[in-house]
């Protein structure tokens, strides 16, 4: 049977009995309905797409005007500056770094170390500029709050440019791709929205599960620095001697865990029975929050510099490494510590020791480093 | 910033709540003249009246809820944040809400029973998870 006539018997049943004379008006609705639809559908879906990108679009700059806003009131209330530092703040937002090189790929992890090193430090300099009293813990707090400020800049920037790119060239493949990818872009803008508070106070966040390891395991025992922004204790555990690592805390810290446990081995000439990592990572959808897995390998994230180094030192010495995870999201990595994953920790710990328990033998030497952002923990 | 923010993301266009408001006093004028069709004996018409005046009604306000809906998502709620002070000698715990300045493993004011240093222990938030349907 034809379609129009199905449509028009349709519409004619509805419309004719009570329109009476005036059915032909509904009738010839329904045609020009259907033939804007045939010709026009794509168009509108095209624009009920841009409508839904735009309004995430504004949600995107209410979060990024929100974070510049708790970036400069932190630096006002804790750096005291003489001068506002709104344009010095708005001048951060917009920093960039590139990336080496990588043509010839020998050497660029040293490369892009050294590039790292000099944006650590010139953000450092930078916010001891804008906030002259801050203390060293509060100027690493800083830097984090403003680093989660560009972060959002950043991520506004890019979803405004495939707006206008879309907009502009009418393109449904940009526009669908943008409206398909939102979703989860939206939940890490909002990440950082909650991580400029913790950071901002300086309160512990979920990715900091593997520092509060290392920090409950090193407590009340004797600690050293170690480069680069690292503590190391040695901490007997079930007989053997831990080297138990993290990021100098309390405020806002990575350190270079890589470094750190390169050095803790060549003190020891790589007589070393096992090195064990702890990190957050990330969960799948359906996983709980504070899951502790095990396995083998570096955990330790970030740009790759760490973990080629730490698989290096220990390739030299065929050191064995087993890594310990919290599991959570990207929500829960960067805001407050969630108190599942506080209590993560102490399972954590059960972990280690029957790992240490079950891979060396009493008297062995052992690494255990705690990975992530030690803001709010000390050791 | 868990205040209403009343930035460019939240107004909402005074040309859709116009929209938004015509089309809800159509709609009450379809029920009105439903119901005159009513009164005159006339059921077929009004009831397609009736018909279009509940669509037009339900339509409006969910369109207005969920403009509405919009400003309250647009909150960024920072739930809040718990430190547990503990004393390391009697056990004796206190839970009070986070201060700036606080951290794991630091030494705070003396405990209230053996006067022995207290020690902040855990800093946490705590997520009252929503059950769905």
């Amino acid at each position: 049977m034809n379609i129009f006539a199905v449509i028009s018997g349709l519409q004619n049943t509805v419309t004719q009995e009570p329109f009476g004379e005036f059915s032909w008006i509904l009738n010839l609705l329904f045609y020009v309905v259907f033939i804007i639809f045939i010709f026009y559908g794509q168009r509108i879906q095209m624009y009920v797409m841009i409508r839904e990108v735009e309004g995430s679009l504004y949600k995107l700059k209410y979060i990024k005007d929100e974070g510049r806003k708790t970036a400069i009131e932190t630096i006002k209330e804790i750096g005291k500056p003489q001068v506002d530092p709104t344009v010095r703040v708005d001048r951060f937002l917009e920093y960039f770094t590139i990336s080496p090189q990588s043509l010839d790929p020998a050497g660029v992890v040293w490369k892009l170390e050294h590039i790292l090193d000099v944006r650590d430090v010139r953000f450092k300099d930078e916010v001891k500029f804008m906030a002259p009293a801050a203390d060293e813990t509060q100027v690493n707090n800083l830097e984090n709050t403003l680093e989660a400020a560009m972060a959002l800049n950043y991520i506004y920037k890019v979803i405004r440019h495939y707006y206008l790119l879309g907009k502009k060239t009418l393109s449904l493949y940009i526009i669908m791709q943008l409206q398909m990818i939102l979703p989860l872009i939206m939940r890490e803008a909002e990440a950082y929205a909650s991580a400029l508070k913790a950071f901002a106070y300086g309160q512990p966040i979920g990715d900091g599960a593997g520092a509060l390891v290392a920090a409950k395991l090193m407590y009340g025992h004797e600690k050293r620095k170690i480069p680069k922004d690292c503590v190391v204790a040695t901490v007997p555990i079930e007989g053997r001697t831990a080297y138990v690592i993290k990021a100098e805390g309390p405020g806002g810290n990575v350190g270079k865990i890589g470094d750190g446990i390169r050095t803790v081995i060549e003190e020891n000439e790589g007589k070393i029975a096992t090195v064990i990592m702890i990190d957050a990572a990330m969960k799948l959808e359906g996983e709980e929050i504070g899951e502790v897995a095990e396995g083998v390998g570096a955990a330790i994230g970030g740009p790759g510099v760490d973990q080629f180094k730490i698989e290096e030192s220990l390739l030299k010495y065929r050191i064995p490494i087993n890594a310990v995870i919290v599991k959570e999201d990207i929500g829960d990595a960067v805001s407050p510590m969630r108190k599942e994953i506080f209590e993560a920790v102490d399972k954590a710990i059960e972990r280690i020791k029957q790992v240490i328990l079950e891979k060396t033998k009493e008297g062995d030497k052992v690494i255990i480093a705690g990975v992530g952002n030690t803001i709010g923990i000390a050791q | 910033m868990s205040r209403t923010p009343q930035n460019s993301a939240t107004k909402i266009s005074s040309f859709v709540l116009i929209i938004i408001f015509i089309g809800l006093a159509l709609s009450l004028s379809a029920l009105m003249v439903a119901l005159a069709y009513f009164g005159s004996g006339n059921e077929v018409l009004a009831g397609y009246f009736l018909l279009v005046g509940f669509l037009g009604v339900a339509l409006s306000t969910y369109v207005l809820f969920q403009t509405r809906r919009r400003i309250m998502r647009l909150k960024i709620e920072i739930p809040p944040v718990t430190t547990t002070i503990e004393c390391r000698k009697c056990g004796f715990k206190s839970v009070r809400e986070f201060q700036r300045g606080d951290y794991i493993f630091k030494e705070v004011e003396p405990c209230q029973k053996c006067n022995d240093k207290m020690l902040i222990t855990a800093i946490y938030r705590e997520v009252k998870e929503k059950l769905g349907p």
